[in-house]
C-alpha cells in the first residue's frame, strides 16, 4: 500500500468524532500549556500520561501530538508578549518578536508566528508522510545488533549535542541508567538493587521518573527562585498581517521547515539549533537589515516555522526507529511501551491505523490550530497574568496525580518527591534533565539488545558490529564524540597553511 | 539531597580527589589569604558542586556492591548475564565522578537552569523548598486515609501557601474545587480510579 492511500484511511481514522474530540482537547491543552509559563510540552506530556490509562491507543497519540505542536504555536505567544522564553525553543522568537510587540506591532508579530508554525508544520509533515514509510522500508531488515547501536547513539547524541558540558551530560546519562536498572532483570529475573523491597522489584515507572524530573524538579527549582516581580505582558490585539508584511514573510515561511525538519529528526536537541540557524539565514537574506534586534518580521516568520518543522522531524525518527530526539519524542516512547507497542521499522506493519492516523491527526490538529491561535490570540495572551502560586501549586498537585494513578501506592508518591529533588539538584548544578529520561527510557531495552545480539554471536564482540547499518552508525558515533578533536585539528591545519602562505 | 547543605559533603572529595595537576591549586588558594576557618567555607562554597561527585561517588559504589554482591550461579544464560550491563554503569559512575571533580576544581561550573520565572540574581529560597517538600510528603501521608479530594486540596492550599499566596478566602475554595474536578473527571470520565476516602462515602 503505498503512502497517499494509506494517509486516506488515516484520515478516516484521524476524523471519527471521537479521535477529532482527542485532537481538540489535544491542541487546546497544549496551546494553554505552552503559553503558560514554566510548563514546558516535555512536562505536560509527562503530566498527562495518566491521562490516558483509561484511553485506547489511537486517541491518546492522537493528543500527545496535538500537545505537542499546541505547545509550539503557544511558546511563541509567550515570548513575544513577555519577552522571557521558557522554552530553548522560543528564545529566538523573542530576539524580533518582542521588540515588534513593544513598537505596537505585536499583532503582526502573533500572526507571522501562528502562520509560521502552520506552514512550518504542514511542510513539515507532509515530509513526514513522504519519507516516514521509506526509512521504514529501508530499517525493516534490522536485528539486535542495530537497535543497540542506535541506542547507542541516541546516548552519546543527547549527552554530547545538548548543554555546555558533556562530562555533566554524562553524569545525567548515568543517573538515567542507574535509575532503569532497579527492578527485575529482564532476562533473568534477578533482583537488581531493589535491597529487599518488594516495591522496588517491579522498578521505578518511567512516568514516575519523567514527571518527577521535568514537573516536580521544575516546581522545586522555580520556587526556590521565584522572580517577585512578574513581567508585564504587553497588551495586544487580534493578529492579522498587512499586505506588505505577508510580501516580506512568505519565503521566510517556506525556508523555515527547510532548516527545521532534517535537525528534527536527528538527535540534536530538537529546535534550538534549527531556529537559530533559521534566524541567522533570514538574517542574512533579508532587505531590511536596519531592522533587525529592532523588530524585523521575518526573524519572527522563519524560525517558528523551523520549530514546528522540526517536530515533525522528530516524529520521524521516534516513529521509524524508535530514536527519540526530543524529551516530548522521550516521554512519547515511554507512552508507547505503556502500551506494550515498540515504535520502529515494524510499526507502520503491525500498527498501521495508529500511526497514520496519528500523522493525519498532524494536519487536522494544524488547521485547529491556525483557527485557535489567530483570533483567539490576545485570550490566550491572559493566561500569563496566572498568579504564579497558583500555577506551580498545580503542577504539584496534578504532578501528585499522575504518579498515583500510576499503580495507586502512596510509596510512589515519595519516590516521585525524591526523583524530583534529584531533578532541582541537576538544575541547580547544570546537569541537563534529558540525557537521564532517555536513560530511563532506552536503558533497559538497550541492555536487552546488546545480550540478544551477544547470544546470537556467542558472546564475541563481533557481532555488535557485522551489520553495514550497525557500523555506519557506530562512525556517526565516532564522529560526534571526536568531533571537538576534529574541529581542533582542523583549526590547526588551517592556521599553520595561512602561515606557510603568508 | 545534596543540594540542601552541599558544603557538608564535599568537605572529604576537594583534597582527597585524585586530581593530578588541578589539586594543589584548589586548597592552597582556599588558605592562602588569611587561612582561617571563614575562607575554608567560602571555598567549600565556591565548589559545593562537588557534591554532586561525592553523590555519583556513592551511587558508583552502591550499583557496583550490589551487583558483585549478586548471586547468579544458577540464572546466568547467554555469554553475558545480569550483571555486566550494571558493573559497566558502576564504573561510568566512578569515572565520571572523579572527572566532573578535575573539572570543578580547575574551575568548571555547571550552569545552574534559568527561566521565566526565575531570577537566579537572589539567593535560593531553602525555606519554600522545605515547605513544599513537607506539604508533599504530607499528601504522601494523607491520600489513603482521608482520599484524593482532601489531600489533593490540601496539597494545592498548602503549596500555593508555601510559595506566598495570601488570598484567605479564594486560596481554599480554588484547591477545593480543583481536587473535587479532578477527583470526578478521573475517577468517573476516565476510569483512573482514585481513593474517595471516607468524604466521598458520605456524599
Amino acid at each position: 500500500m503505498n503512502a497517499f492511500s494509506s494517509l486516506m484511511d488515516g484520515f478516516g481514522t484521524a476524523l471519527t468524532p471521537v479521535n477529532l474530540l482527542w485532537a481538540a482537547v489535544g491542541v487546546f491543552l497544549g496551546t494553554a500549556i505552552g503559553v503558560l509559563p514554566g510548563i514546558g510540552p516535555a512536562m505536560a506530556v509527562a503530566l498527562l500520561l495518566p491521562v490516558t490509562y483509561g484511553l485506547e491507543p489511537t486517541g491518546a497519540f492522537i493528543m500527545f501530538a496535538g500537545i505537542y505542536y499546541g505547545a509550539m504555536f503557544g511558546g511563541s505567544t509567550t515570548s513575544i508578549l513577555l519577552n522571557t522564553p521558557g522554552e530553548s525553543a522560543a528564545v529566538v522568537a523573542a530576539m524580533e518578536g518582542n521588540p515588534m510587540a513593544k513598537s505596537g506591532r505585536g499583532a503582526q508579530a502573533l500572526a507571522a508566528a501562528a502562520i509560521g508554525h502552520f506552514a512550518g508544520g504542514m511542510i513539515g509533515t507532509i515530509l513526514l508522510v513522504a519519507l516516514a514509510p521509506k526509512v521504514a522500508d529501508l530499517a525493516v531488515d534490522i536485528g539486535a545488533p542495530d537497535y543497540f547501536a542506535i541506542m547507542v547513539l541516541a546516548f552519546i547524541a543527547v549527552t554530547s549535542v545538548l548543554g555546555s558540558s558533556r562530562i555533566r551530560g554524562l553524569a545525567s546519562l548515568l543517573i538515567g541508567l542507574t535509575l532503569g536498572l532497579v527492578g527485575l532483570d529482564q532476562m533473568t529475573g534477578q533482583q537488581r538493587l531493589t535491597f529487599g523491597s518488594l516495591q522496588l522489584a517491579d522498578g521505578i515507572d518511567v512516568v514516575i521518573v519523567a514527571v518527577g524530573l521535568f514537573a516536580i524538579g521544575e516546581a522545586l527549582w522555580v520556587a526556590a527562585h521565584l522572580r517577585r516581580t512578574s513581567g508585564r505582558a504587553i497588551p495586544v490585539g487580534r493578529p492579522w498581517l498587512g499586505r506588505q508584511d505577508v510580501k516580506r514573510t512568505w519565503k521566510s515561511w517556506l525556508r523555515g521547515p527547510l532548516i527545521g525538519f532534517p535537525f528534527g529528526a536527528i538527535p540534536a536537541g530538537g529546535a534550538e539549533i534549527p531556529t537559530f540557524l533559521s534566524y541567522v539565514t533570514e538574517k542574512r537574506l533579508s532587505k531590511h537589515k536596519d531592522e533587525w534586534g529592532k523588530g524585523a518580521i521575518e526573524g519572527v516568520a522563519g524560525p517558528e516555522s523551523a520549530s514546528s518543522a522540526s517536530a515533525a522531524g522528530t516524529l520521524v525518527s521516534m516513529l521509524t526507529l524508535g530514536l527519540p530526539t526530543t524529551a516530548v519524542a522521550a516521554v512519547m516512547l515511554a507512552a508507547f511501551q505503556q502500551y506494550g507497542i515498540q515504535p520502529g521499522p515494524l510499526l507502520f506493519e503491525r500498527e498501521s491505523e495508529l500511526v497514520w492516523g496519528l500523522i493525519a491527526s498532524l494536519f487536522v490538529g494544524m488547521v485547529l490550530l491556525l483557527a485557535l491561535n489567530l483570533p483567539l490570540a490576545p485570550v490566550w495572551a491572559k493566561l500569563l497574568r496566572i498568579p504564579r502560586p497558583y500555577l506551580y501549586a498545580g503542577i504539584l498537585f496534578f504532578a501528585a496525580v499522575g504518579a498515583y494513578a500510576v499503580g495507586g501506592e502512596a510509596l510512589d508518591l515519595v519516590v516521585l518527591l525524591i526523583i524530583g529533588l534529584i531533578g532541582f539538584g541537576m538544575r541547580r548544578y547544570g546537569l541537563p534533565v534529558l540525557p537521564a529520561v532517555i536513560g530511563v527510557i532506552l536503558g533497559p531495552n538497550a541492555e536487552q539488545q546488546l545480550r540478544r545480539a551477544l547470544q546470537i554471536s556467542d558472546g564475541s564482540v563481533s557481532g555488535l558490529v557485522d551489520t553495514p547499518f550497525s557500523v555506519s552508525v557506530y562512525a556517526v558515533v565516532a564522529l560526534i564524540v571526536l568531533w571537538p578533536l576534529l574541529r581542533k585539528v582542523a583549526r590547526g591545519l588551517l592556521n599553520s597553511r595561512r602561515n606557510v602562505t603568508e | 539531597m545534596t543540594t540542601a547543605e552541599p558544603t557538608g559533603p564535599a568537605e572529604p572529595t576537594g583534597p582527597a580527589e585524585p586530581t593530578g595537576p588541578a589539586a594543589p591549586t584548589g586548597p592552597a588558594e582556599a588558605v592562602a589569604p588569611d587561612g582561617g576557618p571563614p575562607t575554608r567555607r567560602a571555598w567549600l562554597r565556591e565548589h559545593s558542586e562537588l557534591g554532586v561527585c561525592v553523590m555519583l561517588l556513592a551511587l558508583g559504589v552502591i550499583v557496583l556492591t550490589d551487583a558483585l554482591t549478586m548471586d547468579v550461579a544458577l540464572t546466568q544464560r547467554g555469554p553475558i548475564g545480569p550483571r555486566t550491563v550494571p558493573i559497566a554503569v558502576g564504573i561510568g559512575l566512578l569515572v565520571v565522578s572523579v572527572l566532573l571533580a578535575v573539572d570543578v576544581l580547575r574551575g568548571g561550573r555547571g550552569e545552574a537552569e534559568g527561566g521565566e520565572d526565575i531570577d537566579l540574581s537572589e539567593p535560593a529560597d531553602w525555606r519554600t523548598v522545605l515547605l513544599l517538600s513537607g506539604v508533599f510528603l504530607a499528601t504522601a501521608v494523607l491520600i489513603e486515609p482521608v482520599g484524593f479530594p482532601v489531600a489533593g486540596a490540601l496539597l494545592f492550599w498548602g503549596a500555593a501557601y508555601a510559595l506566598g499566596s495570601r488570598a484567605v478566602h479564594r486560596d481554599p475554595l480554588i484547591a477545593a474545587g480543583l481536587s473535587l474536578v479532578t477527583y470526578a473527571v478521573f475517577n468517573n470520565l476516565l476510569g483512573v480510579p482514585l481513593p474517595g476516602g471516607p468524604l466521598m462515602g458520605v456524599l
